[in-house]
């Protein structure tokens, strides 16, 4: 390992944002008065000295290459002085003083094939983790399943037809490197059978006093296999978390017939209304079905179908559900009720129903 | 396996996720073949996994640059033989500016340095927020590191350390930013880089900067301290504009009034009335109108700490711990207030306990006691409602 830079430098952090900023972010930093939304993706801040701002947000598939992110920067010099910036859902924006540049903008945008959207009432872009592109505790792929959600929901990216916003996330197990627990929709990879313990491997690989106490539910137990150091899984005690295989690379559980999806509901992150909560279980289990994932999107579709028909506007998928019920919602959508449905981990009796009122 | 026109493999299932309109993650992958040979080695790889069902990526190993701790993750193909260009893909954290802002130079800065040491494929952005460099061999990641750093860019956190701070776009370009996010993020992260770069805590430490209720970085689902920005006075009301609302054709009462959490205003049909010391800052009315209605002036934040998906207990929501620290305060404020609750978890926090966990298992009222915070009744939504109370310092009775 040789390096011919010197000196050599650590610790200097990220550059300092100051160096990124259009002159007329500069100018009117922390003077911003208000925004109006011109088209779907399309934004226009007005500062207090009546400067403005145009926003062109657009949708990026999040794994990007450098040969994109070239035009990018070209388009960005072109038309807006070089600014841009990526969002916290991983689409792209320009940052423009000129209003006339905007349509032309919008338009070599989506002829290179970059949606323009994402804001208010639209789905925006779709947070994800990476799959089988680049992990070892993927029970699914990441960027492939929402690729075909998103083609079949683009039109929702790209007008602003929905209630309200909606949040779709994926993550490819239950690390949630994607954070989807309190997404409008929840698509996460699941494993449904223990580990496949190596007992051969273990003793080398792991410690297996960390390994006994990463596990939620205790199911661990230390077990001396053909006199080596090993463990035992109480295997009705597991719950496929996979955080055992997370500290021990000797216990995976992967399988490809039987590793899938599983759908979640009605999370929100933002305090407007209601206060942040948790997406809920709709669908246990779907199959892993590559390269189209034909039964995810249509679970997908068939809530945002059913959510953009009956929800009142401004409510986000979870409020409305609240408002109606979740036998409603399970009877609207016809996924089926099930013994999954029922919380029994901690806490558990918190989501029992406990009063008499049920919607009939 | 290869096809003999451009040396790419043949990608039969990957190349249906060519087809239709949101952009594709195989074109990139494509696009990227250009430029490096361990493109198509993925493609080869991933395709493989889209037939088989299963990824082919080993446990990460110990791989990192020198002094460094975190800000690598090491990626190995269990396949290596088959596709030796990507036999080693490590990632590499590099820490985003705040915000996410940048010039076109600085991208084409990072872009040619990832020509030249990596696959060419990035994530914009990791899910913590890091500019993510997606795949390199072992003997690049040195040179990649100082190439960057001397490019002005650094590494970013992984493992058990403090990972990347990140803030929503503030008073950039967001008129309800109720502090400065951007300054605070960068701040942090500067003060902290000996924490950030060197793992020595029991696992992760996240935070998340959100200028206003909205919370566009999710902190509060997300970060083990969120910082979410509030206001305590009045919410500004500019009554023109509100009548121009009304006058374009907004039901004021039912979809702003109807819809307050608290029902603390009220629309006459000329006057919106508002009872502020009954408003909980949700930004619903200002969001519908943000013309005519703005946070308040006294601005700053409310602290919030414990945020965390899954794994191992549970996912939890961050929780309030201090109500409001204004906002010319935070700084100061946070750096005496992560200081407190780093000791305690590195005294009582067990390996991979998230501080969220650790609150959890030793209760809120003990982790106040540790942290010197005096409790407030803005940190839970309801008193306790059960009688096993631990009663502590009773003086006198037979002892």
């Amino acid at each position: 390992m040789s390096t011919t830079l010197q000196p050599r430098l650590t610790d200097i952090g990220p550059p300092s944002y100051d160096k990124f900023l259009h002159p007329l972010v500069k100018k009117n930093y922390g003077q911003w008065k208000y925004h109006e939304n011109l088209a779907p993706g399309v934004l226009c801040h007005v500062s207090e000295s009546g400067d403005r701002i145009y926003t062109v947000r657009a949708g990026t598939p999040r794994l990007t290459s450098i040969q994109t992110l070239r035009l990018f920067a070209d388009l960005a010099d072109k038309y807006c002085g070089g600014y841009l910036r990526f969002t916290s859902r991983n689409n792209i924006e320009f940052l423009l003083d000129d209003k006339a540049k905007i349509e032309p903008l919008k338009k070599e945008l989506t002829l290179a094939g970059f949606p323009i959207g994402g804001t208010n009432n639209a789905i925006s872009n779709v947070v994800h983790t990476q799959g089988w592109v680049h992990c070892h505790s993927a029970a699914t792929d990441a960027s492939g399943i929402v690729k075909c959600v998103m083609d079949a929901l683009c039109e929702h990216f790209t007008h602003e037809d929905l209630p309200a916003k909606l949040r779709i996330a994926l993550a490819c197990c239950l690390n949630m490197c994607g954070a989807v627990h309190c997404s409008d929709i929840a698509i996460l990879g699941v494993h449904r059978l223990p580990p496949k313990i190596q007992h051969d491997v273990l003793p080398r690989v792991c410690e297996v006093p960390t390994l006994i106490s990463s596990c939620p539910t205790g199911a661990i137990r230390p077990k001396t296999v053909n006199g080596k150091n090993s463990v035992e899984v109480l295997e009705e005690q597991c719950m496929f978390c996979g955080n055992c295989y997370t500290v021990c690379p000797a216990m995976p559980l992967a399988d490809p017939e039987n590793d899938g999806l599983s759908i979640w509901v009605g999370g929100k992150v933002s305090n407007a209304r209601s206060a942040p909560k948790f997406s809920k279980l709709a669908i246990p289990f779907l199959p892993n079905n590559p390269p189209r994932w034909p039964e995810v999107v249509e679970a997908v579709s068939k809530i945002v179908e059913v959510y953009a028909k009956h929800a009142r506007k401004h409510e986000r998928l979870g409020e409305w559900i609240e408002r109606v019920g979740w036998p409603r919602f399970f009877q609207l959508t016809g996924f089926e009720f099930t013994r999954y449905h029922i919380d029994d981990f901690k806490h558990a009796g918190l989501s029992f129903a406990r009063s008499a009122h049920i919607r009939y | 396996m290869a096809d003999a026109s451009n040396g790419k493999p043949k990608t039969e299932l990957l190349d249906e996720l060519e087809k239709g309109p949101w952009p594709s993650f195989v074109k990139e992958i494509k696009l990227a073949c250009e430029t490096s040979e361990a493109p198509k080695d993925l493609l080869g790889q991933l395709e493989l996994s889209y037939k088989e069902k299963k990824g082919h990526w080993k446990h990460g190993g110990l791989v990192g640059v020198l002094g460094y701790g975190g800000g690598v993750i090491g990626r190995y193909s269990d396949l290596g033989a088959q596709f030796p260009k990507i036999a080693h893909f490590h990632t590499m954290r590099v820490n985003h500016p705040a915000g996410w802002f940048y010039t076109s130079a600085a991208l084409r800065t990072i872009c040619d340095i990832w020509e030249g040491h990596g696959s060419g494929l990035t994530n914009m952005h990791g899910s913590t927020g890091d500019l993510v460099l997606l795949g390199t061999t072992t003997d690049q990641l040195e040179p990649t590191f100082q190439e960057l750093a001397h490019a002005g860019f650094d590494l970013g956190g992984s493992g058990s350390d403090m990972r990347t701070p990140s803030c929503c776009v503030g008073q950039a370009r967001c008129e309800w930013a109720c502090y400065d996010t951007m300054k605070l993020c960068y701040d942090l992260t500067m003060n902290y880089q000996d924490e950030l770069h060197r793992p020595a805590f029991p696992y992760k430490f996240k935070i998340k900067a959100a200028g206003c209720p909205n919370d566009c970085v999710a902190s509060i689902a997300r970060a083990d301290l969120s910082l979410i920005g509030t206001w305590k006075d009045d919410i500004q009301v500019d009554a023109g504009e509100v009548a121009n609302y009304a006058a374009a054709g907004l039901d004021i009462q039912k979809e702003v009034c109807s819809l307050c959490p608290t029902k603390c205003m009220d629309w006459d049909g000329k006057k919106l009335a508002i009872e502020n010391h009954e408003c909980v800052r949700c930004m619903h009315c200002i969001n519908v109108m943000p013309k005519a209605l703005r946070p308040g002036k006294e601005r700053g934040a409310v602290v919030l700490i414990g945020a965390k998906a899954p794994i191992v207990q549970g996912a939890l929501l961050s929780s309030v711990l201090i109500p409001f620290v204004p906002a010319d305060e935070l700084f100061e404020t946070l750096k005496e207030l992560i200081a407190r609750i780093w000791e305690f978890w590195d005294e009582y926090g067990k390996s991979r306990e998230r501080v969220g966990e650790l609150i959890q298992r030793i209760g809120l009222p003990a982790f106040l006691d540790g942290i010197g915070l005096e409790p407030a009744p803005e940190m839970v939504s309801a008193p306790r409602d059960n009688p096993y109370i631990f009663f502590q310092n009773v003086q006198g009775g037979d002892k």
